[in-house]
């Protein structure tokens, strides 16, 4: 007679199960985009699961900036579906999906040039609060993203690497489940970068994150998993270290010729 | 751009305002006020422009259009025994009717910002041949005949005719008194429709749309509230322009007309809603003056004026006075 499984077991054993096997919060099915007769993103089967921190790398044209438009409904795939916590989010407008509990940052900083740092926190923050709840954490978002001293100032007249600071705030004052990030240290001295890997980290102890980067110095210091793309495909999907290690990654990276010699 | 939020300053020109509209009556001529009370109609148009276009970026080269059709909407319910405040509620609603029909159009069918502009003035150069073909005295709604170019006279004053009360008639003070209640409150509301959340965000929208929808704000319905509210505006101002002259003709959806609303809104420089009332009575001013000194040369002072705006002082006179102000202050 089979002996009765002890009841901690089996929890344990379950939760462990689920955690395998859990929906994923966002999944790719053969997702295609083609231009002409291209195939700029060919089939990609994706998954990330809930508190991942995920980058996806390659060398230009491996298809991650398109794959990563599709995923914000910028780009409407040719083929393929994306789901999003099990639900069906292809070619949903922009601001629905970003209703469901994704924020987006751009690869090219963008912001209301005419507007305060104070009031693209706020008005980011309101979509989900009231006008006084949203100063609140337009508030305590001006001291966690150290951008207290220029609160009042127009977007507009702020460096390059203060606007990407204001456009990550805004993504994080919407209090998304899943952020987006397209090159989010693109144009940054080495400290904004530094700082930027440490308020990711902390981020992502609450919401899952994949972040499109070129940065590997970046990538190391946050990445849990790395997809590398090659040609619309994903070419590996593993850690920095067995990416970093891997013959392939190399070669595409360095070239056919150099590695195969 | 403007302001975010309403400052003391505001409070006091408010209380200015209200002062001057209140007195002024008293200090001039009947004639001059009669004179003034058609600058301050075209400061509610200019007003209801800055809504769509300072406010939301939306530039209607169509408030022309919603300006006219809210004079013959006022014309056609007056002649047709309509109480004139039922009227002047019908001009609001025919403004606002058409301008969203157009913003529905533009803003769900992802029309670009230059092409609003195209269609906006299409749609006006369409009225004007429309109504200008309206000549034969079969063209007529209810009692209300149309009349072509020669436009439509005896139309009714406004007054304060609620039913059940006895009806006021306004003398050329009363309804200057209520042109300029109507211009301040339009204003006071523009205002703190601007610092609201609602403003706030179309203010979001008009700097960068896509980053306002992915923050999960529809940009669509957002700018079709304030495309049609500002042709309501507008609607308003139309139907105070035909009660002022008991007239109105298909002239209102002429080229110049619908070029002027954005002159003054330029001039004046926008986002503010008082740089728009400063345009208008400014070059309605400039306008006036050169009249009397021949017609040739006031075109050509309005386009040099136009020319030199866009080129030299591209914000407009407003944001250029405070940007002044604000740096000697600090400096």
């Amino acid at each position: 007679m089979p002996q009765p499984v002890p009841r901690s077991d089996f929890l344990s054993h379950d939760a462990a199960k689920a955690q395998q096997d859990s929906p994923p919060l966002l999944e790719t099915r053969w997702l295609t985009k083609d231009f002409g007769g291209v195939h700029a993103v060919a089939g990609i089967d994706f998954r990330v699961r809930h508190g991942e921190l995920r980058c996806l790398i390659g060398p230009n044209g491996a298809g991650k900036s398109t794959f990563f438009k599709m995923l914000a409904g910028q780009l409407r795939p040719t083929r393929g579906a994306i789901l999003f916590d099990g639900r069906e989010i292809t070619a949903l407008p922009q601001h629905k999906i970003a209703r469901l509990g994704i924020g987006i940052k751009n690869q090219v900083p963008s912001v209301w040039d005419g507007l305060s740092v104070y009031e693209h926190l706020w008005i980011a923050a309101l979509r989900r609060n009231d006008a006084r709840a949203a100063a609140g954490r337009a508030e305590e978002l001006l001291v966690e993203l150290g951008l207290g001293s220029v609160a009042r100032r127009r977007v507009g007249a702020l460096s390059h690497g203060e606007r990407q600071w204001v456009e990550i705030g805004m993504v994080i004052a919407q209090n998304p489940a899943l952020m987006l990030l397209d090159e989010p240290t693109a144009g940054m001295a080495a400290d904004e970068v530094e700082r930027t890997a440490e308020l990711l980290l902390i981020v992502n102890r609450k919401t899952s994150i994949i972040v499109v980067e070129h940065d590997m110095q970046f990538i190391q210091k946050i990445a849990g998993t790395v997809t590398v793309f090659h040609q619309g495909r994903v070419l590996v999907e593993d850690t920095m270290e067995n990416v970093l290690a891997n013959a392939r990654v190399r070669e595409v990276y360095l070239g056919s010729g150099r590695a195969a010699g | 751009m403007a302001p975010a939020r309403v400052s003391r300053i505001e409070l006091a020109i408010w209380g200015a305002a209200v002062i001057a509209v209140a007195c002024l009556p008293l200090l001039v001529s009947t004639y001059s006020v009669v004179q003034i009370t058609v600058f301050l109609i075209f400061c509610v148009l200019a007003v209801s422009l800055d809504l769509a276009w300072g406010l939301a970026g939306l530039l209607s080269f169509g408030q022309a259009a919603f300006f006219g059709i809210g004079g013959y909407a006022y014309a056609i319910a007056g002649i047709n025994d309509v109480t004139t405040l039922g009227s002047l509620v019908a001009a609001v609603a025919a403004g606002g009717i058409v301008s969203g029909g157009l913003g529905y159009v533009a803003f769900y069918g992802r029309v670009s910002t230059m092409f609003l502009a195209v269609m906006t003035l299409t749609v006006t150069l369409i009225l004007l041949q429309v109504m200008g073909s309206t000549a034969d005295p079969s063209y007529r709604i209810g009692e209300a005949v149309l009349g072509g170019y020669n436009g439509m006279t005896n139309i009714p004053s406004l007054g304060l005719d609620v039913p059940l009360f006895e009806p006021v008639t306004l003398g050329p003070e009363g309804f200057f008194w209520m042109v300029g209640g109507l211009l301040i409150g339009i204003v006071i509301l523009g205002r703190l429709l601007m610092a609201a959340p609602f403003g706030r965000v179309l203010a979001a929208i008009r700097e960068n749309e896509q980053r306002a929808e992915q923050l999960g704000y529809d940009a669509r319905w957002r700018k079709l509230a304030i495309f049609s509210l500002s042709g309501a505006v507008a609607g308003l101002a139309g139907a105070l322009f035909a009660s002022w002259g008991s007239f109105i003709n298909p002239e209102v959806f002429s080229l110049s007309q619908s070029a002027q609303v954005v002159i003054w809104v330029l001039v004046g420089g926008r986002g503010s809603l008082y740089g728009a009332v400063l345009g208008a009575l400014l070059v309605q001013a400039l306008t006036q003056y050169l009249g009397s000194m021949g017609t040739a040369y006031t075109t050509l002072a309005l386009g040099a004026l136009l020319v030199n705006f866009v080129l030299l002082l591209r914000e407009g006179l407003l944001p250029a006075i405070f940007r002044l102000v604000s740096r000697s202050a600090s400096g």
